[in-house]
């Protein structure tokens, strides 16, 4: 009788020891709040030319110099292209975490922009679940260049300007890779051929893959539908992300040589696979100006 | 034989209870530092999960790397996706035992400084520390707190060469638990 008690205690104490073996977090870590957004799409505000699902922080304000050389094509006498630069300089900055706002200011046609940008949704992991992130953009686009155009000269700023609105619906689908949907709809007062069509409905696409954790890959596409000039093309362009601490380094292949919405989606020329490929960069440096909180 | 029942329902009930007195917390911090003549980066998690049990003297954290809050957003982002990885590791946990954890006498108001040893699991890699900690009961209120270092390279965290004059090899951790409350 005694050994049989003696085994009932042992059995007991034994019984203790292993529920001690098992986390004790586990009794207290059920009740977390798991619901956790997903950040980091992509490296950049950009894909390369489209706004991407990211957005700046609060507070932070993002110096941007873009650069677009000339056509690879042109071939050595060109250096290959590197003669001829095209750039925009731009400051964005984050009002909120969900609206950001910025200004630029193009060699091409001189032209200067304004946009603002907000996240409606944020996608979201674990308790609930939002599959995409949506955002809007919308600009505004004005030429400050001097036309010498016998006619159809513009003759005031109307004339000169353009607006655009566009829809970012996009998804980050593994650490490494991201695809976005991104169609706009842009409007030109006065486009440069008489013939072009005022509305310029296009279809993008973007998508980032990374390599490695401070190197991507991207790509940056728009179809444009509607009455364009023959010579005017799709711009497409394929980069890389590089990361540095505050810096974002994307060097990329476009056939566009305009950085703004109106420039790239109706003024786009060459043909990207009869190698009218540009060489260009985006050097994005983040600076933080207001608090966080 | 009825001392033997006796001493059985007494084992009994006492084995059930002490593995029910448990203290935790869900709002413990943890705020790690680093210092170079660079930049200062430091960050800080105020949902830190922590469960002590009497008994034993075993004690349990947990951290979420997402939790950790940066001054700087893109600092906060480079942390989450090019350091931690925490979508590889979402967690920080710590295993371990407060040595001569028997002496804390949870009814009276007194301070101990007590070593507490074990397994600091982070980015995927487990390594045995050891630090001093203050542990004080002030009207029935048990906190604790305590601070170490540790190196990133022990941890398999990388810093590219370009910046490793902004990150200190090595990074002060201090935890800070205001009170713990009794498990039902």
């Amino acid at each position: 009788m005694k050994k049989i008690v003696m085994l009932i205690c042992f059995g007991v104490s034994l019984h203790t020891a292993k529920a001690q073996d098992e986390s004790m977090l586990k009794s207290i870590e059920d009740s977390l709040p798991t619901t956790e957004k997903v950040t980091g799409a992509f490296k950049s505000t950009r894909v390369i030319n489209a706004h991407s699902t990211e957005m700046l922080a609060k507070g932070n304000l993002d110096f941007r110099i873009l650069h677009r050389f000339g056509f690879v094509s042109a071939g050595v006498k060109q250096l290959f292209g590197l003669d001829a630069a095209s750039m925009r300089l731009s400051f964005d900055y984050g009002i909120t975490n969900n609206i950001m706002i910025g200004i630029g200011r193009s060699t091409f046609r001189k032209e200067i922009d304004a946009f603002i940008k907000g996240r409606i949704l944020q996608q979201t992991k674990g308790a609930k679940i939002m599959p995409i992130s949506l955002l809007v953009a919308a600009g505004y686009a004005v030429n400050t260049e001097e036309s010498f155009a016998v006619v159809n000269k513009p003759k005031n700023i109307v004339d000169r300007s353009a607006y655009y609105v566009q829809t970012i619906i996009g998804r980050k689908f593994s650490s490494k890779f991201s695809l976005q949907l991104s169609p706009i709809f842009v409007h030109t007062n006065f486009p440069v051929n008489a013939t072009d069509d005022q509305n310029i409905f296009a279809m993008g696409g973007g998508a980032r893959y990374k390599v490695s954790k401070r190197i991507a890959l991207t790509l940056d596409y728009h179809h444009p539908f509607g009455n364009l000039d023959s010579s005017y093309t799709a711009p497409l362009s394929l980069g890389v992300d590089i990361e540095t601490g505050g810096h974002v380094f994307q060097l990329h292949f476009s056939n566009a040589t305009g950085m703004n919405e109106r420039a790239y989606i109706t003024q786009t020329t060459g043909d990207f696979f009869k190698g009218d490929i540009r060489l260009g960069f985006n050097l994005s440096r983040i600076f933080k100006v207001g608090r966080r909180h | 034989m009825k001392i033997w029942g006796f001493v059985f329902v007494i084992l009994f009930l006492s084995s059930t209870c002490f593995a029910q007195r448990r203290l935790y917390t869900k709002t413990g911090s943890i705020t790690f530092f680093s210092k170079t003549t660079v930049e200062n980066i430091q960050a800080s998690n105020n949902k830190v999960f922590s469960i002590w049990d009497i008994a034993s003297s075993r004690i349990e954290f947990s951290a979420l790397m997402k939790g950790f809050e940066f001054e700087k957003a893109l600092m906060q982002e480079h942390f989450n996706e090019n350091y931690i990885e925490s979508d590889k590791y979402p967690k920080a946990t710590f295993t371990g035992v407060i040595e001569n954890g028997n002496d804390i006498a949870l009814g009276i108001d007194k301070s101990y400084n007590l070593k507490v040893t074990g397994a600091l699991t982070m980015h995927g890699v487990t390594k045995q520390i050891s630090t001093l900690a203050t542990i004080k009961v002030n009207k029935g209120v048990v906190s604790a707190s305590t601070n170490f270092s540790v190196l990133l390279s022990d941890y398999n965290i990388k810093v590219p060469s370009l910046v490793t004059d902004n990150i200190n090899k090595k990074i002060d951790i201090s935890v800070n638990i205001p009170a713990f409350i009794a498990q039902k």
